[in-house]
């Protein structure tokens, strides 16, 4: 896959394909071009040999529609951004279509004011297409925000969340009073949240009555955690190792050992079910393969229905219980006591999940 | 771009063929025939044998790894499915999510 990045419009009908090729390529600064697509198989096609950064769907396409072409794409190419553009009025398709991960849901514009509109925000899409950052501020890092809601004097709850994790940080008159993720509070959590370079904000009502556990200003806080995230990347330049890292390291199987109900876990490459680790299980072959088997069996599930990703799986036998969730690249089957309970199942799989993805 | 409003395909409209996921429940016998469901009509057939026939495949499996899986709950982004193995035959559950539910 090389050039440029391209955006790619899928609909069925050519005259349709024809107008927005046209508009866009006029409108919107597109490095690599506009591509067209009259099917979902076309288009998947077009995604395997094409550096595509942004994807205009329709959902009525002929055999493959468009929420199962979207199903697939947010699985096999999470980085494409995703825009859903139809005439179907239909609030229910447009909450499953942000549900299954689309960035936005637009009805064909019947004006030029929307169709003004709409370019106006694939040009935005397009040009924050290469920057990390909160969405809805994609160019600004999280110290930014933090920087601007002191300036503004705000008595707010900054709620952050990067991944599966959350962090909340409590503003008080512009004046940051406390901080909170996962296990860590106070300056600690602050550090932590910091070091995040992606994920949403939100800014909730503030507590003026917050009790406060951080004494630094944020400008000293911010200075500090400058100056460690430089010298971490100095040190990363220098290590021996540098460059040479691919995708996230696995999780830390040895871990579990301090959860309660938690008797053995696998873990396992996603795409050819290969046993990258286990503990607690003395033959994991025969739990890995049908793990494996029935994990891929259900994704290709979720994709012939339109249904979305596997975000886990529940196993229940009389002698153990087993959840299945991705994380990164690989699936972790996690074996519980059969006593536990579903929802505490659900929490403590939950938990795992935060530590590792944080 | 004046011309754009008189350009039928443009007009907006709530006819669709897309397939509405579905809530109901349906039960599969050891030979993946549909005995009974509750499931709509616009539901296709093939898509509910597809379903009963991955968590079929899946109490088998685990039944062949000497694992007895008496209870699958499957959590996609916009569908919730729930199997319950019955003597060789299984009852299933399918029920849409909502955005609520299906963030962790």
């Amino acid at each position: 896959m090389t050039g440029l990045t391209k955006v790619l419009i899928v609909d069925d009908d050519e005259e349709f394909l024809s107008l927005y090729q046209k508009l866009l390529s006029q409108h919107v600064t597109v490095a690599g071009g506009v591509l067209t697509a009259n099917t979902g198989q076309r288009a998947l096609g077009l995604l395997e040999s094409e550096q595509i950064g942004l994807m205009i769907v329709d959902l009525n396409l002929p055999r493959m529609d468009g929420l199962q072409v979207i199903s697939i794409v947010r699985r096999k190419h999470p980085q494409t951004r995703l825009v859903v553009l139809t005439s179907l009025h239909d609030e229910q398709f447009r909450a499953r279509a942000y549900a299954l991960g689309v960035d936005q849901y637009w009805l064909k514009p019947e004006t030029d004011h929307e169709t003004g509109l709409f370019l106006e925000a694939m040009e935005a899409l397009m040009r924050r297409d290469a920057q990390v950052g909160f969405r809805g501020v994609q160019n600004k890092s999280l110290a930014d925000i933090i920087q601007i809601e002191c300036l503004a004097q705000s008595t707010s709850l900054l709620r952050i969340t990067h991944g599966v994790v959350e962090g909340r940080l409590w503003l008080v008159r512009g004046d940051l009073v406390d901080a909170e993720t996962q296990e860590l509070k106070g300056e600690d959590a602050f550090q932590k949240i910091i070091s995040w370079v992606e994920g949403t904000f939100e800014s909730l009502p503030g507590d003026e009555n917050r009790t406060r556990t951080i004494f630094t200003s944020v400008q000293g806080l911010l200075l500090n955690s400058a100056q460690a995230f430089d010298e971490a990347a100095q040190a990363e330049l220098q290590s021996p190792t540098a460059g040479g890292r691919s995708g996230p390291p696995a999780p830390v199987l040895s871990d579990l050992s301090g959860y309660a109900g938690v008797e053995c876990a696998i873990v396992q490459n996603a795409l050819d079910g290969g046993n990258e680790d286990h503990w607690g299980i003395h033959d994991p072959k025969q739990v890995a393969d049908w793990s494996h088997k029935s994990m891929k069996d259900f994704r290709a599930l979720g994709d012939k229905l339109g249904a979305g990703e596997v975000r886990r799986v529940f196993f229940i036998s009389s002698e153990r219980k087993y959840a299945v969730s991705a994380v990164g690249p690989r699936d972790v089957c996690v074996g519980f006591q059969s006593t536990l309970q579903l929802t505490d199942m659900r929490d403590i799989l939950r938990t795992i999940l935060t530590k590792w993805a944080s | 771009m004046g011309f754009l409003n008189f350009i039928p395909f443009l007009k907006r409209n709530s006819d669709t063929d897309l397939i509405r996921l579905p809530s109901g429940t349906f039960t599969m016998d050891a030979k993946g025939v549909i005995v009974s469901s509750t499931l709509p009509t616009s539901f296709p057939i093939a898509h509910v044998r597809e379903i009963g026939r991955c968590v079929m495949d899946s109490f088998r499996t685990a039944k062949q790894s000497r694992i007895r899986i008496k209870e699958i709950h499957i959590h996609y982004s916009t569908l919730k499915v729930t199997a319950k193995e019955m003597r060789g035959s299984a009852v299933v559950f399918v029920m849409p999510t909502t955005l609520e539910e299906s963030s962790y």
